[in-house]
């Protein structure tokens, strides 16, 4: 069996699905980081899978730029969350309802 | 020339400004009435002055600048001074030159003093420009002036409380302002369907393009625009059936009543007819013009009607002025317009001497209008019975007196002209005329001292008011002996109406038969009103009773008409629209407001303060706009 486009962009779809799942259920932080990390990886392949098909370089581009991205964010994310760590002594989104209007 | 054809026009504008913008707030300021009345007197010496131009060179045509400008419409702020425009513009501006100085006195005790006069010069200003202008939207424009003028002044004392309709017919000075303003803008509708019309046909409303083309319209487009034109004249000139508001108007005060509801501003109805005689002498619009001449006669002869049985002096006056217009507008429709004009300008100065000389009784008998009340009053005010008498004698049309050459040559032109129903209506109402204004008289100033009885203490006017009325007094008199010099000069401009030989050798017998029934009249009014002691005049109960005379002292029971099965039946749909109103309109405005005020207090219960149920409404919202955009792009 030949492995195509369709398969990479299924594989995209369940785990940006997986990534999607988890930030509505998770209720820890770090774990709604990861199921951002995981939404986009999921669009990483999808951009790098359809640059290929299409014999064109920008989509592969594009994901070079998510992933820069997303490293740099993560960076600063972490550095956030053990403040808040800190600061609540968790990470549960419960705990931390500080917005409630 | 020009400069003085502006200072005419804009000293009372002037003045009119000087009291509104600079002393509205202010006590009473004698300054005000000085300024203003030799304001208006100002207007009047340039007035003359022009009138002596126009006599010798003839007409001045000024175009100040334009004013409407838009594609093929261009209507420019114009003036034309001719004869026609020149004898309004005397009589307007020495009728309120007079009746602002007699103000200076009558409203001395006023508090709104200062506000009267920015009225009254307003007033003024409107007027000349509904005279003066060269086109129908400036004649429009003043016509819509004096209506406001008129609504402001009528209602004057606009904090007097409404009467019930027995006790007062013309309930309160407000209420009868806006019957005033409301009668008027019904008519004004036809008015301006007429210069609509105009428009259309001509592409123009200056006087001499229109005028010239007329002869090229269409016969049935010429009888609409004169019927138009003519609704209009019958609002301003208080024309069956929208008389009305004349009487009611009285509630202004008396100043008010003399200047524009006797001298002027009603006489705009009869200017428009006279102005537009191009129009109305085609033979197109021979039936519109008779039916003119059949109503003027017909309004004579009810106003006339209603006089003799009125108690109020005031209304008394008012409803001569409207038998006058009567006579003004039959001689009008027979095509005498140059008569018409004549009798307008005496009848201005006869009748404004007479409402100031009942304004002079009033203010003696502490504003009491009913003759009944008064009587046997011309020892303690001299002056005033003098000018009364002369003002009636006028009014009588008897010889020497300026209302007697002029209203003289209405009959002998309705005579002339073979419409002998139209002459007997006439000569009938000229001796009703001679009756009810001496009943007037008698009664205020001969007879029994009544007003003792009930504790009045009269005093004359002010001297010098008396003074200033001396002019309309001597006018009153003196007017119609240059009746042959006013129609050499205005037939320069009016056609000329000649007296056809056949008739003209019976003018003396005409003339003779309307001084006999005219003295007739005063005699009856003699021996049943002046008359003391034994001869006194007593109320007749059983006749007040009859059904003629209360028809009569209910003026036709017309007023009653209209209130009953126009203002009220109005008045009940005006109440279900506005629940309609209520509903529907309101409803629906309100709708919405509580609609995004709900929304609101719905969508408050997801403000939980958790972040994980934001993220939640996030990914819900993201899912929608997914499914939106897969759904979008699989349609188009």
């Amino acid at each position: 069996m030949e492995i195509g486009i369709s398969h990479y962009l299924i594989l995209s779809g369940i785990l940006f699905s997986i990534g999607f799942v988890g930030v509505l259920r998770r209720k820890n932080l770090l774990m709604l980081f990861f199921a951002t990390e995981i939404m986009l990886n999921a669009v990483n392949i999808a951009f790098a899978s359809i640059g290929n098909y299409y014999g064109d370089l920008s989509g592969q581009m594009f994901a070079f730029f998510i992933i820069a991205v997303a490293a740099s964010e993560v960076a600063v994310g972490l550095g956030l969350l053990i403040i808040l760590y800190k600061k609540y002594g968790s990470l549960d989104l419960d705990v931390i309802s500080t917005m409630k209007g | 020339m020009e400069n003085l054809v502006y200072i005419a026009l804009f000293a009372p504008f002037v003045g009119s400004l000087f009291a509104g913008l600079f002393f509205a707030r202010s006590p009473k300021t004698h300054l005000v009435g000085v300024v203003n009345s030799s304001l208006i007197g100002i207007a009047f010496i340039a007035a003359v002055t022009l009138a002596l131009h126009v006599a010798e060179h003839g007409a001045v045509h000024v175009t100040m600048m334009s004013w409407i400008s838009a594609g093929d419409l261009s209507i420019p702020f114009g003036f034309l001074v001719d004869e026609v425009s020149v004898t309004m513009m005397l009589v307007v501006t020495l009728v309120s030159t007079i009746v602002h100085i007699y103000s200076t006195g009558y409203m001395n005790h006023d508090k709104a003093y200062n506000r009267f006069f920015a009225y009254l010069s307003a007033f003024v200003f409107s007027m000349m420009i509904l005279v003066m202008s060269d086109n129908f939207a400036g004649l429009f424009i003043g016509w819509e002036g004096v209506g406001v003028c008129s609504w402001l002044l009528i209602g004057f004392w606009y904090h007097k409380e409404d009467k019930t309709f027995e006790e007062n017919p013309s309930i309160s000075p407000s209420w009868a302002a806006n019957e005033a303003f409301i009668m008027n803008r019904v008519a004004d509708l036809g008015m301006l369907v007429g210069i609509f019309l105009i428009y259309w046909n001509v592409g123009s409303l200056q006087y001499d393009v229109v005028f010239n083309a007329l002869p090229h319209l269409a016969d049935g487009l010429l009888v609409s625009i004169a019927i138009a034109l003519f609704i209009g004249a019958m609002g301003k000139s208080a024309q069956f059936p929208l008389h009305t508001w004349l009487t009611d108007a009285m509630e202004g005060p008396t100043p008010v009543s003399a200047l524009i509801h006797a001298a002027t501003m009603v006489t705009a109805g009869v200017f428009l007819v006279i102005r537009a005689n191009p129009l109305y002498s085609l033979e197109a619009v021979h039936g519109v013009s008779m039916f003119i001449a059949s109503l003027g006669a017909f309004v004579a002869f009810y106003a006339a009607s209603m006089a003799l049985s009125a108690r109020d002096i005031k209304r008394i006056v008012a409803l001569s002025t409207l038998s006058q217009l009567g006579y003004m507008f039959a001689a009008a429709g027979l095509g005498a317009y140059w008569i018409a004009l004549f009798h307008l300008a005496a009848h201005a100065f006869f009748k404004a001497l007479l409402f100031l000389g009942a304004g002079n009784v009033m203010h003696a008998m502490d504003d009491e209008l009913d003759i009944f009340k008064m009587g046997g009053m011309k020892k303690v005010m001299m002056g005033s019975y003098v000018y009364m008498g002369i003002a009636s004698f006028a009014l009588a049309g008897l010889p020497i007196m300026a209302g007697f050459y002029s209203k003289d040559a209405i009959i002998e032109t309705a005579f002339n002209d073979g419409s002998f129903i139209i002459w007997a209506i006439l000569v009938i109402t000229a001796g009703m005329t001679a009756f009810y204004s001496f009943r007037q008289v008698f009664f205020t100033f001969h007879g029994e001292e009544r007003y003792k009885a009930l504790g009045f203490h009269p005093h004359d006017m002010y001297k010098y008011v008396l003074v200033a009325m001396a002019p309309l007094a001597i006018l009153a008199i003196s007017f119609g002996w240059f009746m042959d010099n006013f129609h050499e000069f205005i037939t320069k401009n009016l056609p000329d109406y000649e007296m056809s030989h056949e008739t003209h050798h019976l003018a003396p017998y005409l003339g003779g038969l309307v001084i006999v029934l005219a003295l007739t009249g005063i005699f009856i009014a003699w021996k049943k009103y002046a008359g003391k002691g034994a001869n006194a005049w007593k109320r007749d109960e059983e006749f007040e009773q009859s059904f003629i005379y209360k028809l009569v002292a209910n003026q036709y029971y017309v007023p009653r008409f209209y209130d009953e099965f126009i203002v009220q039946p109005y008045t009940m749909a005006s109440k279900k629209f506005w629940e309609i109103d209520k509903a529907v309109v309101d409803g629906f405005v309100d709708l919405i407001g509580k609609m995004s005020y709900k929304s609101g207090d719905v969508s408050r219960g997801m403000q939980t303060g958790s972040l994980s149920a934001y993220l939640n409404w996030m990914g819900v919202g993201a899912l929608l706009l997914i499914v939106a955009a897969a759904i979008t792009a699989l349609i188009g």
